[in-house]
């Protein structure tokens, strides 16, 4: 049975039931505020009952306070339907195929105008309606894996998200894009830099700061950067394809083990830390950055390696951490720990007794950084040798989040120590680096002189 | 081609066929004749410390080419629900616009340029909102949901506006009748354009995002000075406030005018009332000359549907002789030809004074196909730049027909699709009518074409805000902070007898309250109105104020004379140094006039020794010239002691 009542509950469905009002009905609604004529609208759950809301003939939307109403009448009742329209996608010859997989997000979304609720647009034809410049780019498949935001992609996800990609890699398509919402995009680009290797074509991960349904999105560019770099480019990683500066100009590629969202709301929020990205991408063209990469190959061989122990977690130090914080972990069976320490790698004092206990319960404990910049260097200062002393186990330049979900793919193929850390310090894909090129950290600060000049000039 | 023909003739002949008349010939019939209809949209920034969705500072401004960074976005259309673009969306795409934003560290933050969402909405901007909306007698709403409504000439980098209902189906009171509102809401100000050259626009961001009010009329007006009279209502009304901007560019309004049979057409940004009647006469008679050039092209194409043009390119030998072609060719520019069939007489055809059908053609393919202006030029060109032989030759190379005209572009080979799609657009909505469509208008009342009519589809909730409830007890309290109406002022002055003509600048510097003050203290009504009204409207504009006169001391300054007991005659001159000094004390102003107080007999007894004197001086002996002198010669020591006309006709007395 369809919801006439949509959203409505408490007072404001009452008063709609009595006077027999139902959403989508028009309606005339007297109140000691005045008359309002216009089209009454589902509400938001999560919004109070006591207010109605309508759409009035110029558009707009108002709420009417349910205890201001002395009456309503149903004039007329039009249900709207809302589809994204279907163009079917051209096949042109001579264009590379790409697998477009959805995961959710809102990359291949776009607004239901009257409701505010997201629909989701997916498959080629919708696609095609809405960015028609990718027929001139590539041949289009999509599938949706899933269809969960970005927080709530975890080690399932990763899992069936390999698996997916295995079977097209070896089904023979030349490049696969993954529609992605951004918040966790990075910790999802490790995990599949981990779980699929040896890849012969390019993987992107792809999503957009600003939702697809207005003008200014970056959807559609990055869309467009993502299918050029899958379909054309000769890198075979594991990538992720956003925004270079937040002007519409051209996006950068990420390595999966490198990348971190580093703003919550820029468009330029994904940065490659430590080094330099691997290339950058506008509608015409790929100009690498980086010289070292997996290049394409013809065959359709890759490696799939869907594992995960999700008794793995992270511990953000802060001064003054007591024992238990570490020890509620120890407690409830985490089998390993990845620390985020301070300055070079450091904890207090305080926290010993429970790191001397992990060692004791075989919950191995790994070190890495809040500067997010730079290496761990336990040698430098007593704590450091302490720490290692005790058991911890630095891990170079890898980004925190990487190391959390590298610790977790680790320990769901081996728990022995000895296997775990020499997994862990070999790095797959540059998790780890042997060296930071001096551009590889460039944060500047506003309002030093030549950086206003260089912010003036070139476009942010 | 009829070589005999005169463009310049047909267009005065064609004005005179439609009946045009100049606005000040014009009467109510004519409008009536022609079915004028207008409603307003009257824009008003409000005073705020911040603009409404950020913590930026409003009304701070910047030059040009002062500013910090520049960004650069592209705007998409994006679908409606019912899979159709919006018209507006689908010209702004065709236009394919680079947009670059200038921002200034001190008034742009990552909200601004859509980096960030909005923070909840500006409080003190949403209670000026609910006042001016409660004295335009509006329903308010329960709770304010914040709606998207699209904009894709890149104004507002999101491509959105976000803009709020407070109250919808109020009323004003104007002199004659009771003009109904639609609306009235709340929105965020859009950026300053800084130029549009090719397909590059420049925008700065410094007014962007400003708290904003528009109060949008019902189309109730019926001719041009109603529709004057209504707008300046709103604006005062706003302004009684004083809770609103004012200054160059803080009220703006657009003027949708519509004649029978014809569109609604939005005039834009017009920035000052008075602009409002030339513009909203010339856009009526300009529908109405649409109109007549339909009845004209239908009688001459029976099947409008498939009348269509046909071009050709043009080489560089064609125009060997003719100057203004010199360098055209270069940078891959093409010049076309186009053959416009049976448009004959039409492209000189009347639409506005000193503009034909032609500009209309012109006007859009600038802003379509981004092609600068001059772009075209065509076969009935009152300024002709091509040779009469050259026309023949285009004529005859297009094997055009008598009653054809064409129509001669140069664009680069990029845009010449798009011009050609353009110019056949507009001539096919020729044999339509009136295109719905937003025109940007000129100090000399004449209009351009802007943009087409965005569609009511363009509306979407935000899904960035939540809805904000808005009380009964909230609405009373603001109630009571409210002035009264301006309709009832303006009774309440009447009855005064304070003169008409100082009501605009009274309420337009909302001086009502101040005029109120004084009237309590006990100042003569129309001498108050005539004082602020007239003297003060002097003052301030023939004398600069260094550091800003408020306008309330003028009450200060009345409070002053009334204990020091000097005559109101002294008021114009002790403010005119006031105004200009305004830290100085009252008793400084005195000094600075030499003003010294005496007693009324002391002056009156001055006037029989003078009489005497005069009588022994004076070159022209005479009662009038003997009053004159005497009138002069105690005029300096009386003012501000004693009422002058008082002492005149004491002068007068004592001589009989």
């Amino acid at each position: 049975m369809e919801d006439l009542f949509q959203g409505y509950k408490g007072a404001s469905l009452e008063l709609l039931k009595k006077y027999s009002v139902r959403v989508w009905g028009q309606a005339i609604v007297d109140t000691t505020r005045g008359t309002f004529k216009g089209t009454i609208l589902p509400r938001s759950v999560n919004d109070d009952d006591q207010h109605i809301v309508m759409k009035i003939a110029t558009g707009y939307n108002v709420g009417i306070d349910v205890s201001t109403i002395t009456g309503m009448e149903e004039t007329g009742y039009k249900k709207a339907n809302y589809a994204i329209p279907e163009k079917q996608f051209p096949i042109t010859k001579g264009l590379p195929s790409v697998k477009l997989i959805g995961t959710g997000g809102t990359i291949a979304s776009r607004l239901d105008y009257r409701t505010g609720a997201v629909i989701p647009a997916f498959s080629p034809g919708e696609l095609y309606g809405a960015v028609p410049e990718l027929a001139d780019i590539c041949n289009l498949e999509t599938e949706k894996v899933f269809a969960v935001f970005s927080e709530n992609m975890g080690p399932d996800q990763y899992m069936a998200l390999a698996k997916a990609i295995g079977k097209e890699i070896e089904r023979g398509v030349e490049g696969i894009v993954i529609g992605h919402g951004t918040d966790t995009l990075h910790h999802t680009a490790a995990a599949l830099t981990f779980m699929v290797q040896n890849s012969p074509i390019p993987i992107v991960l792809v999503g957009s700061q600003r939702s697809s349904d207005r003008p200014s999105s970056d959807a559609a560019l990055n869309l467009m950067h993502a299918m050029k770099t899958a379909g054309h480019s000769d890198i075979a990683e594991v990538m992720v394809c956003m925004f270079g500066p937040t002007s519409d100009e051209f996006g950068l590629l990420h390595k999966g083990t490198r990348v971190r969202k580093m703003h919550s709301s820029y468009r330029s929020t994904f940065r490659t830390i430590g080094d330099v990205p691997l290339a950058r991408v506008n509608r015409n063209e790929i100009i690498p950055i980086h010289q070292n990469y997996n290049r394409r190959r013809k065959d359709t061989k890759v490696e799939i390696r869907p594992f995960f122990e999700k008794k793995v977690g992270m511990l953000y130090y802060w001064p003054g951490m007591q024992p238990d914080a570490l020890d509620s972990f120890i407690d409830n069976g985490y089998k390993g720990v990845i620390i985020v320490g301070t300055g070079l790698g450091h904890v207090n004092k305080d926290l010993y007794p429970a790191i001397r206990r992990a060692k004791e319960k075989g919950v191995m404990l790994f070190m890495t950084l809040q500067t997010i910049w730079g290496y761990v260097h336990m040698f430098v200062y007593d704590t450091g040798r302490d720490l290692m002393q005790m058991g911890i186990i630095p891990l170079g330049n890898m980004l925190p989040e990487v190391a959390w979900v590298k610790l977790g793919w680790v320990m769901g193929q081996t728990q022995d120590p000895q296997e775990v850390k020499e997994m862990m310090l070999k790095p797959i894909n540059d998790e780890i680096t042997e060296r930071e090129p001096y551009n590889g950290y460039l944060v500047y600060q506003g309002g030093v002189p030549e950086v206003e000049d260089f912010i003036k000039k070139v476009h942010k | 081609m009829n070589s005999k023909f005169d463009p310049k003739e047909n267009y005065l002949l064609t004005q005179q066929q439609i009946g045009y008349k100049a606005r000040k010939e014009a009467t109510q019939a004519d409008y009536d004749r022609i079915g004028f209809m207008s409603g307003l949209e009257v824009h008003q920034q409000l005073l705020t410390d911040k603009k409404l969705f950020c913590n930026c500072p409003a009304g701070r401004f910047h030059e040009h080419d002062d500013y910090d960074a520049e960004l650069v976005r592209h705007m998409r259309p994006t679908l409606s629900e019912l899979g159709e673009y919006d018209g507006t969306a689908l010209m702004e795409f065709r236009t394919r616009k680079e947009i670059i934003y200038r921002v200034k560290h001190a008034t742009t933050c990552t909200y601004e340029v859509d980096d960030t969402p909005p923070f909840p909405i500006n409080k003190q901007a949403l209670e000026e909102a609910i006042e001016i909306s409660l004295l335009s007698k509006l329903n308010i709403v329960g709770e304010v949901h914040i709606t998207r409504k699209q904009y894709l000439d890149g104004s507002i980098p999101t491509g959105f506006q976000r803009t709020a209902i407070i109250g919808v189906e109020g009323e004003i009171e104007l002199k004659n009748k009771k003009v109904r509102l639609i609306q009235l809401s709340i929105e965020e100000d859009s950026c300053r354009e800084i130029s549009d050259i090719g397909h590059v626009r420049t925008y700065k961001t410094d007014r962007l995002g400003m708290p904003l009010i528009e109060t949008v009329t019902y189309p109730e007006f019926v001719n041009p000075d109603e529709v004057k009279e209504g707008c300046d209502y709103i604006r005062f009304l706003n302004r009684s406030t004083g809770k609103v901007r004012t200054g160059m560019g803080a009220g703006r309004q657009d003027v949708n005018v519509s004649c029978r049979g014809g569109s609604r057409v939005e005039i834009k940004g017009v920035a000052h009332t008075r602009w409002i009647p030339e513009l909203s006469h010339n856009e009526a008679f300009r529908q109405w000359a649409l109109l007549n050039i339909r009845t004209e092209l239908l009688q001459r194409v029976k099947e409008p549907n498939l009348w269509k043009i046909e071009h050709m390119a043009c080489g560089a030998d064609d125009f060997k002789n003719n100057p203004n072609f010199v360098g055209i060719f270069d940078n891959n520019h093409k010049v076309i030809t186009v053959r416009l069939p049976h448009f004959y007489k039409i492209l000189s055809h009347f639409v506005q004074p000193g503009k034909t059908f032609a500009n209309e053609i012109s006007e859009r393919l600038k802003v379509i196909a981004c092609l600068d202006q001059p772009n075209m030029t065509h076969s009935e060109d009152i300024n002709p730049i091509l040779s009469l032989e050259e026309m023949e030759s285009i004529f005859k190379k297009l094997k055009a027909h008598k009653d054809d005209a064409f129509v001669l572009f140069d664009a680069p080979e990029a845009d010449v699709k798009t011009a050609l799609e353009t110019i056949e657009e507009r001539c096919k909505m020729a044999f339509v009518g009136v295109p719905e469509e937003t025109r940007k208008s000129f100090p000399d009342g004449t209009t351009i074409f802007e943009r087409v009519l965005p569609g009511a589809d363009r509306m979407y909730p935000d899904t960035d805000s939540a809805p904000i409830p808005i009380s009964n007890e909230y609405i009373e309290t603001l109630r009571q902070r409210i002035p009264n109406d301006i309709i009832d002022r303006m009774r309440q002055m009447r009855t005064w007898k304070v003169a008409e003509d100082t009501y605009t600048y009274i309420f337009s510097k909302n001086l009502y309250p101040l005029l109120l003050k004084l009237v309590e203290m006990g100042v003569k009504p129309s001498f108050a109105g005539h004082f602020l009204g007239h003297q003060l409207k002097f003052i301030e504009g023939h004398y600069q104020s260094k550091d800003g006169f408020e306008f309330d001391k003028i009450a200060h300054l009345f409070e002053f004379m009334i204990q020091q007991k000097i005559d109101f005659a002294l008021a114009k001159e002790m403010l005119i140094e006031w105004y200009q000094h305004p830290k100085m004390d009252l008793e400084s102003v005195l000094n600075t006039l030499k003003f010294k107080s005496r007693k009324r007999e002391d002056i009156i007894q001055q006037i029989d020794f003078l009489r005497d004197k005069y009588r022994k001086i004076g070159r022209k002996q005479g009662q009038t010239f003997e009053h004159h002198w005497i009138m002069s010669q105690l005029r300096g020591m009386a003012l501000g002691n004693m009422n002058l006309s008082e002492l005149s006709e004491l002068i007068k007395k004592e001589n009989k």
